[in-house]
């Protein structure tokens, strides 16, 4: 539902009155927001020697810069999003498997993942197998968001008709390569928003190696604070400014690569031609399935477990 | 095990601190995340670009640095907080988002007939929110929400990095105190959380298939 169905095509009262009240709110909001900018100021935030620090070349790019910060948290992203979907993969194939013994268990222990926070799998890889902070958060982020993605795709081939799998085992694939070839290409396209969606999430939590030491931007910003800080005043706002920006341009950018491809993807894509040459109607069940996400990041806490941005 | 059973008043701290957080940000964080879905609704262009720019920017920050600003920034600007006041700030700004959400994707979910039905009978923006949308948009609105609550208890972890002793902190002190029962302590933890988050998981399972509006 589109919100302008909620209230009329307004007239020219309600025009006069929505724009009275749009000023009036926009007053409000630009005074909060100039208040906050004064106290700032006065508090000396603006001042030139709040934020001389970053002309320095050395605070971007030196042996413990900002840079190598960012370079650490997008390598630990990547890796943990291939790592991820691999996993997820697997994890998708076990669970949908058609003996119970497999299928139980593994439920149980995506259950058991899935319901713990990041952070404790990350302390738990770090002290019990010593594996240093780094591959700690790799690791940990893997796993849980492995069989976050693996449940979106059973869940997607749970949606799929039942005439798909039939007509895989009909013409004579076996059970896995149906799961293979036929249902998993089809889930991953249906669930395809949502998966994106989660890798934002699993790049946000990379931001959790703050905590167990691993040398992720928020920690670098950290440590640059303090040292900078016994130089002259406090630098820790600024740095706060900076890597707000810097996390916002990456994650809006990629939240609104998600969307673009969710809509396209859901264009009406036609099968191939009819067996007489005529094109045919048909849209394939996925494509029918994208076209009801709407908002990727919002259909994520639709999800069981799966949950709104797992942490950080 | 041992460990656990013989420091239960310490993972009694930690699991009250964790319940704590928890019900102070959804008390505080749902009200402010039904306002701000109300505003992304609204008649009004200027409430409806604050609630946009407010859900997508808390929606796109990690939560450590909203974090990073309570702990680390606030006392600088002169605001000193107590760091559990700290923590349920950090966390009430980054949820509301989620909740602000969760709201709109149900309010979305009401067929758009029911709103053209209720605007054609003469009803206002107020009443048709009140009286036929938001009524049927709680159905399918409180499994979301309730998601967001399971998100939230896992996500009250972060606290730990800043000076708040939550449940995972329990694991991180007593694993190094007994570093040979380090698994059983971190096994022990992961339940503690999970005997908060299946439930509710249960709950949503539930609640779909029971409240979910054949149309």
């Amino acid at each position: 539902m589109s919100g302008s169905v909620l209230f009329d095509a307004p007239g020219p009262n309600a025009i006069r009155r929505s724009r009275i009240l749009s000023i009036v709110f926009a007053v409000a909001a630009v005074a909060a927001l100039g208040l906050g900018i004064y106290q700032l100021w006065l508090g000396g935030a603006f001042y030139q020697d709040r934020w001389d620090i970053f002309l320095t070349p050395e605070l971007w790019f030196g042996a413990r810069g900002l840079m190598v910060g960012l370079r650490t948290t997008l390598t630990i992203a990547a890796i943990g999003a291939v790592g991820a979907l691999i996993l997820g993969v697997i994890f998708s194939i076990l669970r949908s498997a058609p003996s119970k013994w497999v299928r139980v268990p593994v439920t149980i222990v995506l259950e058991f993942f899935r319901g713990m926070p990041v952070l404790l799998m990350m302390l738990f890889i770090l002290i019990v197998f010593s594996t240093g902070a780094y591959w700690a958060v790799v690791w940990a982020l893997i796993v849980y968001n492995g069989a976050i993605i693996g449940e979106a795709l059973r869940a997607g081939m749970k949606s799929l008709p039942k005439g798909q799998r039939e007509s895989g085992l009909a013409i004579g694939l076996t059970p896995l390569r149906t799961t293979l070839l036929i249902e998993l290409p089809q889930a991953f396209r249906i669930m395809l928003p949502i998966i994106l969606a989660q890798l934002i999430v699993l790049l946000k939590d990379t931001s959790l190696g703050y905590i167990v030491g691993s040398p992720e931007i928020i920690r670098i910003g950290r440590q640059l604070v303090d040292f900078y800080d016994r130089q002259g005043g406090p630098y820790a706002l600024s740095m706060f400014f900076v890597m707000l920006a810097i996390f916002l341009a990456i994650n809006i950018t990629l939240s609104w690569l998600v969307r673009v491809l969710a809509r396209r993807m859901a264009q009406p894509r036609r099968g191939g031609p009819n067996l007489d040459g005529t094109k045919t109607e048909a849209i394939p069940v996925s494509t029918q399935a994208m076209r009801e996400v709407k908002d990727p990041q919002a259909e994520i806490t639709r999800l069981p477990g799966a949950g709104m941005g797992g942490q950080g | 095990m041992q460990a656990l059973l013989e420091n239960w008043p310490l993972w009694l701290q930690g699991m009250w601190m964790t319940l704590l957080l928890t019900g102070a940000t959804t008390l505080f964080g749902l009200p402010i995340g039904i306002l701000l879905a109300g505003m992304r609704v609204s008649p009004v262009a200027a409430l409806r670009v604050v609630a946009t720019v407010w859900t997508e920017v808390a929606r796109n920050t990690p939560l450590t640095l909203v974090f990073f600003f309570t702990a680390f920034v606030l006392p600088k600007l002169g605001l000193i907080l107590d760091f559990q006041i700290g923590a349920i700030i950090a966390l009430t700004y980054y949820t509301s988002a989620f909740f602000a959400e969760a709201v709109r994707s149900g309010i979305n979910s009401v067929p758009i007939g029911q709103a053209e039905a209720s605007r054609s009978i003469g009803l206002t923006f107020g009443q048709t929110m009140s009286l036929v949308v938001l009524p049927q948009a709680f159905r399918s609105v409180l499994p979301p929400l309730i998601n967001v609550v399971i998100a939230l208890i896992k996500n009250s972890s972060v606290a730990m990095g800043f000076f708040v002793f939550v449940l995972v902190s329990v694991a991180h002190r007593l694993s190094n105190t007994y570093g040979d029962q380090a698994l059983q302590i971190f096994v022990g933890i992961a339940f503690s959380y999970l005997i908060l988050t299946v439930p509710l998981g249960q709950l949503v399972d539930h609640l779909e298939r029971k409240w979910s509006v054949q149309r």
